[in-house]
């Protein structure tokens, strides 16, 4: 405990018998200074998290438009919803993009981060240029993205013309199927990353003597991921999954500016169809109930991660 | 560490380097796409016969019609200033929450914990609709106060969870000797543990820092003046007419937004690692 000298070196010391103030007084006592210190952050998540959300289950119930109060209709908004096939095709997709998404990005990330648990030169630049896609604004990467699957100047056609792969070009985002198949390559592009670098970490942790023991024992490099890797960083990865798949369920900004949820309507997600309706279309109401589709699964998810915490404490 | 041992170098090439050039090239390409997309001319831009991976005539007149068309020059200071103003009173509020929630025993301590785990895992998709309302009620609309106020739902926290795991590090001892010495609760706690705290405080407000520069959702609801648009915005907004989209401009307005994050990222990396990784953890 070397660092209690250093900290009563720092002169705090208030030796004389001044009497505090009825404030200070008051701050002495744990929970008076646990509220003090916790107001600021209640006052903000109550003002703009706590009450959006009342108002948004007020919303999804009524039939307000922008510019006129709302009337209460019941679970007419739903109804709507569920007849309407932009809709069941955007709840579709979204469980559609955030499944594929996830297990592309658990599986390359995992790559990458065996990869990167490695000795080699330049470890630490390549390491950080990995996570790059993560760290630039997603919307401007994303336009770089939707610059090259352009319908006439796309890189990709270029390339695959120029080997002969194809003779004709490929219209990427114009076509429903393969659109939401350009949406999860840029996400897992966007995502992977994440995986990467929290499991690397996951994987740091691990005792190389593990690995050692298991080699003597016979195991070779597959079964040892198997059997020493996997069992040991399974917390962390779950974690990271659970996080990946909430962000990735109420993803908008990737969907929205790479296809805007066209062509004809075919890649709409909650989210953006939810803005759509909402923003586009004025009909808060109708959005609300929309973006509300988001909260089963959400609660679920924050359900079992905190079962999850509670269980490994 | 448990590097394999491999048998020879072929093998390490096949199973190590390749895929690692694979990677890192799949992962830069479309910044260099970006790069040479900005400083391409027009007349080979929109030529199909041309090769699209170099130029020899390279040239700026993408950024200069960047400054000429848009309020670029405004949104990038509009993106600092909100980027700033919600960092600060993130780590205020979450650094005290965090203090309050690691160091102090009062009733509601477990709960409260939870529900700002809980908050921290609600998505803006989620809440933006309602959240329009409630920034027009408050008079917010279109000013940067409107993302300012509302950035900090996702960063406080998470601001709030990194530090309350980095004040469950720092022993609680040491402040135990500064409250001998005659120091009182709140002196102990700024003087003593707060500057302890400063590594944790720098990673969340790196981390911080770049999400509210890369923010879309609420600056596009709330937002909607050009001079009041944000990088993202803008650049999305403003540089796309009905269906032509300029790409040199645009290209280029992506990089220069670009650079500022790399830049603060590629000097704190260390401190970003630990906070994507804390942040998880928890």
């Amino acid at each position: 405990m070397s660092r209690i000298t250093i900290a009563t070196g720092v002169p705090v010391a208030v030796r004389e018998a001044r009497r505090p103030s009825r404030l200070g007084q008051l701050l002495e006592k744990e929970h008076v200074l646990a509220g003090a210190l916790l107001a600021p952050t209640l006052v903000i998540l109550t003002l703009f998290i706590a009450y959006p959300f009342v108002l948004g289950i007020w919303l999804a119930v009524s039939d307000k438009v922008v510019g006129r109060p709302g009337n209460f209709i019941g679970l007419d908004n739903f109804r709507v919803n569920l007849n309407d096939s932009i809709f069941l095709r955007a709840f579709q997709n979204t469980f559609v993009y955030t499944f594929i998404a996830t297990v592309l990005k658990l599986a390359l990330g995992m790559a990458a981060a065996l990869l990167l648990n490695h000795h080699f030169r330049f470890k630490r630049l390549v390491r950080a240029s990995m996570l790059l896609p993560w760290i630039i604004p997603t919307v401007l990467s994303t336009l770089a993205w939707q610059w090259m699957f352009d319908a006439t100047f796309s890189v990709f056609n270029w390339m695959l013309l120029n080997v002969g792969v194809i003779s004709d070009r490929i219209l990427w985002l114009g076509d429903g199927t393969l659109a939401m198949g350009c949406l999860i390559t840029v996400n897992v592009w966007r995502g992977m990353p994440f995986f990467a670098i929290t499991l690397l970490a996951g994987l740091q942790t691990i005792n190389p003597d593990l690995h050692e023991a298991a080699e003597i024992d016979g195991a070779n490099a597959w079964q040892r991921f198997w059997q020493v890797t996997l069992p040991l960083i399974k917390p962390i990865m779950l974690v990271v999954v659970l996080f990946s798949m909430i962000a990735t369920f109420a993803d908008f900004q990737l969907i929205y500016v790479l296809t805007r949820g066209g062509p004809y309507s075919s890649t709409h997600v909650f989210g953006t169809y939810a803005y759509e309706i909402a923003m586009r279309a004025a009909k808060l109401g109708q959005g609300a109930s929309i973006s509300l589709f988001l909260f089963p699964f959400l609660l679920t998810v924050i359900v079992f991660q905190l079962w999850y915490i509670r269980r490994s404490d | 560490m448990a590097a394999p041992r491999y048998g020879g170098r072929l093998k390490r090439a096949v199973v190590f380097y390749i895929p690692l050039t694979v990677m890192v090239g799949a992962t830069l390409f479309p910044f260099y796409w970006m790069v040479i997309t900005s400083i391409r001319p027009d007349t080979e831009l929109y030529n199909v016969n041309m090769n699209p991976f170099y130029t020899l005539h390279p040239t700026l007149k993408h950024f200069h019609d960047l400054f000429e068309l848009t309020m670029f020059p405004q949104w990038a200071w509009n993106t600092l200033f909100i980027a700033t103003v919600s960092t600060g009173i993130s780590l205020f509020c979450g650094l005290l929450a965090g203090y309050a929630l690691a160091r102090l025993s009062f009733r509601w301590a477990a709960p409260l914990g939870t529900m700002i785990f809980v908050t921290y895992l609600v998505p803006p998709t989620l809440l933006f609709i309602p959240l329009g309302d409630v920034v027009k009620t408050f008079g917010l609309g279109d000013t940067p106060w409107a993302v300012i106020l509302t950035y900090p739902t996702f960063l406080i926290p998470f601001c709030t969870w990194l530090l309350m795991g980095y004040f469950k590090t720092i022993p609680r001892e040491i402040e135990d000797c500064a409250r001998i010495d005659g120091a009182s609760r709140l002196q102990a706690m700024v003087r003593i543990s707060f500057p302890l705290a400063l590594p944790g405080i720098l990673s969340a407000g790196i981390f911080a820092f770049t999400l509210s520069w890369n923010e879309f959702l609420y600056a596009l609801v709330f937002l909607a003046s050009p001079q009041q648009k944000t990088i993202p915005i803008g650049v999305f907004t403003e540089l796309v007419r009905g269906d032509v989209f300029y790409w040199g401009p645009l290209m280029a307005g992506a990089l220069l937004g670009s650079i500022p994050v790399a830049v603060v990222y590629s000097f704190f990396v260390e401190h970003y690692v630990t906070a994507l990784t804390g942040a998880v953890k928890g």
